[in-house]
């Protein structure tokens, strides 16, 4: 159900949009960290990726800010009906994108770790594999603000390419360290990224069924929802 | 229709989360308004609030069929409700006050009615017992019954409707006599006693279960009007009581009450909800929530929406109940 | 009021409320409200001063009706004319064996005897009556000499209480010369009834009358008024027929008396040929003018219970009636009995109405029965107030007292009962 009208009470509607724009800012910088540890990746700039590892003591702030004014919330305006779903939406929502920021860490603290190979093919893959990623974590965050179910159903659909991406990183990997065993290291390092960004997708995901519940009420149904294939 | 709730998970479990939501539904509801009754859940109400959150894809099957305004869902089979209106109206002289409202009242449940001042609550709570009967111009018409019997043909003795269906004020006002005449008033005028001994114990009674025994044992001979608000209040609710009533209305019963008192009637609501049927109007959204088990938005003299406390304020049906319990309205 | 800064708001503020402007308002303020004070205690010095003066002339006129005089008057009645058996006199046929007998020539003998040619007049009808009594005490009287104290003639009186005839000026120096006058109460003012004779009269023929009139109209007028007026405010359904009975029993309130006096003529007395000068007829003009009071009060004070009593009962299950005989009407009673004692004080001074039915008749004994002719008070004034000798005017206004008095003790036992009535709700 869109809400239109604000609050009688504009202190709540206040409140309510300092928390969505909490939500929109950790959307942000996960993204960010996303994009610049792939980029710090691709280019082995290794002192970025330190600045990612740093960065990401923001986003663990801002998670303890939004549960913080969630609490708040919930104990001074006792939010009902869509409201209330909003509130505990954005609770978790701060949960999944602080681990979507963990992940975008743990990508840039292995930057280090690859400094020293050389061009591994399967590389390439990885950044659009990152960019449908990050496109899935920014569309569902639009989509939790805009409370447009429409969007977070589409998301959860292209979890889809995500995972297929990675099946096909997973060949290729393999096929690469079984053809080149002294690199074994650094692409088992890449299977690790690799992962990382699936396992983003499938957050992004989890994400745009809270947004969907929020906004409408109901649960995915289980035919419409990516049945994630992975645990 | 009753809706399947199949207790464990259809497709294999994927992750740790879904494990604990079967389990959680296996157990059985852990919300504020399910607790156990005498006499054991009823198959349908397990129901736990919300549902998580789609963090674990704990199988739902199909969103519960919609239900027409004012049928029960999810009645049990077979259990007629205690009360039943269909298509009432209520008229002061041109004016409407009530649309067509249709709504069951079943026992062993606490029904709540919301809505903004002059919707039509208070209006609609007092045909239930025919206290419009007492306005002048005031005009019913629709089907109103109580066992199945219509309450407003000339059959029924509206002096035992009145007896049979109770009501508690929003201002507590005892009789300006003792306590104990207070509660011992009814009883008398409808023959229920025939000794003073019996009448004692109908007192003592009606007094235990009100929550006011301890308070007043010893004092049953001072005035009613002397004690404090949440006491009188009490003491009407005994009063009600003595006569034995199947339903008992409550217009805004705490409205006058300091939250301490508050707390008090609603905890004495729920004791009461096993052996009557309760049917409570109250402005204070947050009480209805904490009390009834079904609640009903009305809005400008209509139903709006009526279904079960835990979905009209977790996920409501209808755009006005939503902006009337946001905070929305006005 | 838009939120100025801080440095403004600080030199607004005094401007605002202590300015000049603000302080000449609140002195006059002020004034007025001393000035109705006072306007105030005016009104209410200027009352008690009325009422002051009602009483302190009501008292300095009627106090003295209270008392007479009585003269020492040595009697033998051996020696007189009187043909009495002492024996009849302890019988049961004493008064009219005094009643035979011409007690009055003796007692002129006697005193002429004593006093001289002039006091023949002395006595009058009070000492007749007090010798009659005397001697049904004291038969033995009779048959001895003895002094006796009786109470002398009103215009010896009158002479003893402030000034009166020459003659009679004369007597009373003559009787304080040789101590034998004096003041005294006068008991029989109270026990006595009407007479031609004003030393000898007394109200309580009137008394009695007005109480059993006053005891009739009660009867009829409060049934009939609180039942009506729980009609009307309970159970009557709200048309233009009760419109208009409201309306026609408000109007009734405030109808002159004397008309009800004429309404009673015309309906009691010629049509149902009731006895004249009776309190049963003096009553029923009396309840017609009460009982619309009573009606108005009743319906206010049954107006007045809240309608959460009424709820409150009606939600466990009382039937109409149990509601308003229960309920309502207990705590409606304090209104209505206020409304009666309002009722009951107007009808005991009314004279108009009774005057037209004819209770002006002279009553020289006290009214047995509710069909006996009777007077009531105010009548028996008014009565007095018309006569020529001087004696009466303290007995008017002594009379005046006796019926503030009584009206006082009826108005206080009504208070009483409403107070005792009277509950929190």
């Amino acid at each position: 159900m869109q809400q239109t009208s604000g609050h009688t009470l504009k202190a709540f509607d206040e409140d309510i949009d300092r928390l969505r724009a909490l939500i929109s800012q950790m959307g942000g910088l996960a993204e960010h960290a996303i994009e610049e540890a792939m980029r710090c990746l691709v280019q082995r700039d290794t002192e970025g990726a330190l600045v990612v590892v740093e960065n990401d003591a923001k986003l663990d702030a801002l998670e303890i800010e939004t549960e913080r004014r969630a609490v708040q919330l919930i104990a001074l305006r006792a939010p009902m009906a869509g409201d209330l779903r909003d509130v505990v939406a954005a609770l978790k929502i701060s949960g999944v994108v602080e681990r979507i920021g963990d992940y975008a860490k743990n990508i840039a603290k292995r930057v280090p770790q690859l400094e020293n190979a050389g061009k591994i093919e399967p590389l390439s893959l990885l950044p659009e594999m990152a960019r449908i990623a990050t496109g899935m974590v920014h569309d569902v965050l639009d989509a939790f603000v805009e409370r447009d179910a429409e969007v977070a159903l589409q998301v959860c659909e292209r979890d889809n390419a995500v995972d297929d991406f990675y099946d096909s990183i997973f060949r290729t990997l393999l096929t690469h360290m079984m053809e080149n065993p002294h690199n074994i290291g650094q692409s088992a390092h890449l299977l690790f990224v690799a992962k990382n960004l699936e396992r983003i997708g499938d957050h992004a995901t989890n994400i745009a069924e809270m947004v969907y519940y929020a906004a409408t009420g109901r649960h995915m149904a289980e035919k419409t929802r990516a049945g994630s294939r992975r645990s | 229709m009753k809706e399947k709730m199949p207790l464990t998970s259809t497709t294999p479990v994927p992750s740790p989360s879904a494990a604990i939501a079967a389990d959680a539904q296996r157990r059985g509801p852990s919300t504020v308004d399910e607790a156990a009754l005498p006499g054991g859940h009823r198959a349908d109400e397990r129901e736990p609030v919300g549902g998580s959150l789609g963090a674990a894809p704990a199988p739902v099957a199909v969103a519960p069929p919609v239900p027409s305004p004012g049928e029960s869902p999810e009645a049990a089979p077979g259990r007629a409700p205690k009360m039943r209106a269909k298509s009432v109206s209520v008229f002061y002289g041109d004016n409407q006050a009530l649309k067509d409202v249709s709504i069951d009242i079943h026992e062993d449940r606490v029904t709540a009615f919301i809505g903004p001042s002059g919707c039509g609550k208070s209006t609609f709570l007092r045909t239930l017992n025919r206290m419009n009967d007492t306005i002048a111009g005031a005009r019913v018409t629709g089907n109103i019954e109580l066992d199945g019997q219509d309450i407003n043909s000339s059959a029924m003795d509206v002096v035992q409707l009145r007896a049979r269906v109770g009501m508690v004020f929003q201002k507590p006002n005892p009789f300006p006599k003792s306590i104990y005449e207070n509660v011992a008033y009814g009883p008398r005028i409808h023959g229920l006693s025939s000794s003073k001994a019996e009448l004692d114990q109908i007192v003592e009674k009606s007094l235990k279960r009100a929550g006011l025994w301890d308070e007043v044992k010893d004092r049953l001979q001072d005035s009613g009007t002397a004690l404090s608000g949440g006491q009188q209040q009490r003491l009407c609710i005994a009063r009600a009581i003595a006569v034995d009533p199947e339903v008992i209305l409550m217009d805004e019963p705490a409205s006058a009450l300091d939250p301490i008192a508050t707390a008090k009637i609603e905890e004495l609501i729920h004791e009461l909800r096993g052996r009557y049927a309760i049917v409570i109007v109250t402005h204070n959204m947050q009480q209805a929530a904490r009390v009834s088990q079904r609640t009903a938005f009305f809005h400008l003299g209509e139903m709006v929406e009526y279904g079960k406390t835990s979905e009209i304020f977790t996920n409501p049906r209808e755009r006005r109940t939503q902006d009337y319990i946001t905070g929305r309205y006005g | 009021m838009s939120s100025a800064p801080d440095s403004l708001a600080a030199t607004a503020a005094p401007s605002r409320w202590t300015g000049d402007a603000m302080r000449s308002r609140v002195r006059k303020r002020y004034v007025a409200e001393r000035r109705f004070r006072a306007l105030g205690f005016a009104a209410v010095a200027l009352s008690g001063l009325f009422l002051a003066f009602l009483l302190i002339t009501m008292a300095s006129r009627g106090l003295g009706g209270f008392t007479q005089h009585e003269a020492a008057l040595p009697v033998d009645f051996a020696r007189s004319d009187l043909m009495i058996d002492p024996a009849a006199l302890r019988g049961p046929q004493a008064r009219e064996t005094l009643a035979a007998v011409d007690l009055e020539s003796a007692l002129s003998q006697a005193a002429t005897a004593a006093f001289g040619a002039e006091a023949g007049e002395m006595f009058g009808g009070a000492a007749v009556r007090a010798l009659g009594e005397k001697l049904i005490a004291d038969p033995g009287l009779l048959e001895r000499r003895d002094t006796l104290w009786l109470p002398v003639a009103s215009a010896i009186d009158v002479a003893a209480k402030h000034d009166g005839a020459e003659a009679a000026e004369r007597m009373v120096e003559q009787l304080q010369a040789r101590g034998a006058i004096r003041r005294s109460f006068n008991a029989g003012f109270l026990s006595a009834s009407d007479a031609t004779d004003p030393s000898a009269v007394g109200v309580w023929g009137a008394l009695k009358g007005s109480f059993l009139t006053i005891l009739v109209t009660m009867m009829l007028a409060f049934p009939v008024g609180v039942l009506a007026a729980v009609y009307l405010e309970e159970f009557a359904p709200r048309n233009r027929w009760t419109d208009a009975i409201e309306v026609s029993i408000n109007n009734l309130a405030a109808v002159p008396s004397i008309i009800f006096g004429l309404l009673g003529l015309a309906v009691f007395l010629n049509v149902m040929h009731l006895p004249r000068s009776a309190p049963l007829v003096g009553g029923l003009t009396l309840a017609l003018m009460t009982m619309p009071v009573i009606v108005i009060a009743g319906r206010n004070a049954i107006k007045s219970v809240p309608p959460s009593i009424r709820d409150a009962a009606l939600g466990i299950g009382a039937s109409k009636m149990q509601v308003v005989f229960h309920h309502v009407l207990p705590l409606a009673l304090p209104g209505i009995l206020t409304g009666t004692i309002i009722g009951m004080a107007r009808a005991l001074g009314e004279t108009a109405p009774l005057l037209m039915i004819g209770m002006r008749a002279f009553i020289a004994a006290p009214p047995t029965g509710f069909t006996e002719p009777a007077t009531v008070l105010p009548v028996q004034i008014f009565l007095w107030s018309d006569e020529v000798d001087r004696a009466f005017v303290e007995k008017t206004s002594a009379a005046i007292i006796v019926l503030l008095v009584f009206m006082l003790l009826m108005n206080g036992l009504a208070i009483y009962l409403r107070n005792r009535f009277e509950r929190r709700w």
